[in-house]
């Protein structure tokens, strides 16, 4: 299958939206602009004209706000925040608004609006140019928050996104746009609420959110060569998120390492280790390990900002934690077919 | 800081008979519905926070008689004359109030969450300022298809320290779409006098930067208020952009709940001598004399609204609540629970 990369397949299923259904456009800021968006919305303002593909005063709010009142009344709008961080100054329309109005008005009104927020961070950038701010969006009720990983999700989320008829956040992230992938040609859609196994495994499972699937992946390849097979989970959509891939990962592996470049206090990774530690305590051999960011800002100082940001190394110590649990609550229970295998390392 | 005069119609303002009858016939309604709504929240009847909009009801009833079926309006905490003016069912209106599955809303929304979509009306959201930029975004809906059809944000003075304004006034401009501005000037943000928020009294002249042209005018004289929104409807379906409208009002209840002139338990500044003679119903009432129809006519009217109002209430009381299996259901659209 032909390979695009991640930022090339987001731009591919924005022209096919928009191409296939009138009722699509655009509005954000810098979405003329390749120094905000990359290459994920590459003149499309050329190919759809600037009425359709608008890039918008510095007003977060109103723009915000406009294309929940154009989804309202009928429209598909997606609306462009290059920063997540800048995203807050919306978070009245999105919070307060886009995701109520089904609900206060008992469904005759629906708000199809996509909100793509980009995670763009490093560079020494800092706090306010960093910031992973999935998880305020996936606690509220009426919003759906979907973080693809690759260059197919990419695609087939943002159409499923455009298309499901409720407020989406869609959040993608700067540090995934140079990867590489197979994605369909056609307009396709990727079901919001599945998680993917991108490796099966049987020695524990690794769940990994947006960039950290990328960085999981890599962890199962250090790993492999001690002779640890990891599951890799790429969660995709966090909300709704799926449940039951999770748990079936767990009930083989009995141990989970959950991953999230996000700050760790009431995070992703603590609402999936409440409902596995909830739902599926009788297969836990080792306690569920979060893999976040430290609770603190992003520093710019370059050894700093080394430290703060986590990849496929700390996947890998944590990893290395839970199978020493494990392999503890295994020699107790006197089977010792993981130990074995840790021992022959 | 010095307070406006008080600001005159514009010049030449004057409507025929039909729709002199059916304005005042618009706000009889909501007047008749305010009030009983008040007598309902003082017996405890009614419980949901509810902000009523006796005294205004020229504005909600001039703008909308401007507007066709077609064309959106959005609101605030203060919407049930909005909604009464752009034909939302009356019944279904006190049913919400009561918390009845039968309510516009089927019980979810109360007095500051209104919807009717079957005339126009998207949503009342108590948020202050919040569907200003959505009311934007459903003009330029129509601006992206094509359409004549223009969309109403109703706000009150408090809106106007918010900056979803400002952005929503410059998108509106910069883009020309076919949106209204309404403020209802009322001169108190809950209990704040306008005096205590705002170095300067002149909330019409917030989109002259934008190029928006503002209209300072008395919100208590329907007339006045239909013929500025006619205009601003008309230059709106011509493409020529938004306007803002600034009527000037009073509310002659408190902020919140039936309270006669008293907000959140502070007194108000002592205007409501000044304000009750400028009873819009009343002056609307002197100028149907005026063009020498009979009064008769309107005691006619007013007993049959006193009926439909009763029969509503009525019919609130009497309808049921909503099943509990039902509290999740709508959080996302067309799926049952989350």
């Amino acid at each position: 299958m032909r390979v695009l990369t991640y930022a090339q397949a987001i731009r591919e299923g924005f022209a096919q939206l928009l191409a296939s259904d009138s009722r699509v456009f655009v509005i954000g800021q810098g979405v003329w602009s390749p120094w905000y968006a990359g290459t994920s919305l590459r003149d499309l303002e050329k190919e759809f004209g600037r009425e359709r593909i608008i890039d918008s005063p510095v007003s977060e709010n109103a723009t915000t706000g406009a294309a929940i009142g154009a989804a309202l009344a009928g429209m598909r709008p997606i609306v462009f925040h290059p920063r997540m961080d800048f995203m807050l100054l919306a978070v009245d329309p999105i919070v307060n608004q886009a995701a109520n109005w089904s609900y206060i008005f008992a469904g005759q009104v629906k708000v199809p609006v996509v909100v793509r927020a980009t995670i763009n961070r490093g560079g020494e950038q800092g706090a306010q140019h960093s910031q992973a701010l999935q998880a305020m969006f996936a606690h509220v009720p009426g919003l759906k928050v979907v973080m693809p990983a690759t260059a197919s999700d990419a695609k087939g989320l943002l159409i499923t996104a455009v298309n499901d008829g409720n407020p989406v956040m869609y959040i993608d992230d700067r540090w995934l746009y140079e990867e590489h992938g197979a994605v369909p040609e056609q307009i396709y859609e990727v079901p919001i609420g599945t998680a993917a196994v991108r490796r099966e495994g049987t020695d524990v499972s690794i769940l990994a959110i947006s960039y950290m699937a990328s960085q999981a992946i890599q962890a199962a390849e250090i790993l492999e060569k001690r002779g640890i097979d990891a599951e890799v989970i790429d969660l995709r959509s966090l909300k709704p998120w799926d449940q039951e891939c999770v748990l079936n990962s767990v009930r083989k592996t009995g141990c989970l390492v959950v991953a999230d470049a996000a700050w760790n206090t009431c995070g992703m990774a603590a609402e999936v280790a409440a409902t596995v530690a909830g739902q599926g305590f009788e297969f836990l051999r080792a306690p569920i390990i979060r893999i976040c960011l430290p609770d603190s800002p992003a520093p710019t100082s370059a050894p700093l900002e080394k430290a703060y940001f986590i990849g496929a190394d700390n996947i890998v110590s944590g990893v290395e934690r839970v199978l020493m649990h494990k392999e503890e609550s295994w020699r107790t229970k006197s089977r010792s077919s993981i130990r074995r295998r840790i021992t022959a390392d | 800081m010095k307070l406006a005069e008080n600001a005159t119609p514009p010049t030449g303002a004057s409507v025929d008979k039909g729709i002199l009858h059916s304005l005042y016939q618009t706000m009889l309604r909501i007047r008749v519905a305010e009030e009983s709504i008040a007598e309902l929240l003082e017996r405890n009847e009614i419980r949901c926070p509810t902000h009523l909009y006796t005294g205004q009801e020229a504005i909600a009833a001039g703008v909308c008689a401007a507007l066709t079926k077609e064309d959106y309006i959005f609101g605030g905490h203060r919407s049930h004359g909005h909604y009464l003016a752009k034909g939302g069912d009356l019944r279904a209106l006190m049913a919400e109030l009561y918390g009845k599955a039968t309510g516009c809303a089927r019980g979810r929304g109360g007095s500051m969450h209104l919807v009717a979509p079957e005339v126009g009306l998207l949503g009342t959201v108590p948020l202050v300022a919040a569907t200003i930029p959505i009311a934007v975004g459903a003009a330029l809906a129509s601006k992206l298809r094509g359409e004549r059809r223009v969309s109403v944000s109703f706000f009150g003075d408090g809106a106007t320290e918010e900056g979803h304004f400002h952005e929503s006034l410059n998108l509106a401009a910069v883009y020309q779409l076919p949106v209204i501005f309404v403020c209802e000037n009322n001169l108190y943000s809950s209990h704040m006098h306008i005096s205590e928020r705002r170095a300067q009294d002149n909330i019409y002249k917030s989109g002259e930067a934008h190029g928006i042209p503002g209209i300072r005018l008395d919100g208590n004289d329907v007339i006045a208020v239909y013929t500025a929104a006619s205009e601003a409807v008309d230059r709106a379906r011509k493409g020529l952009g938004p306007t803002l409208l600034e009527c000037r009002t009073y509310r002659w209840r408190g902020h919140v709940g039936p309270a006669l002139d008293m907000d959140v338990g502070v007194k108000r500044k002592d205007e409501m001598k000044d304000w009750l003679p400028k009873d819009p119903l009343a002056r609307s009432k002197s100028r149907w004399a005026e063009m020498g129809m009979q009064l008769s006519d309107l005691d006619q009217m007013e007993e049959r609204v006193h009926k439909e109002v009763e029969e509503a209430i009525l019919f609130a009381r009497e309808s049921p609540y909503p099943e509990k299996s039902e509290l999740v259901d709508h959080v996302f659209a067309s799926s049952k629970g989350a």
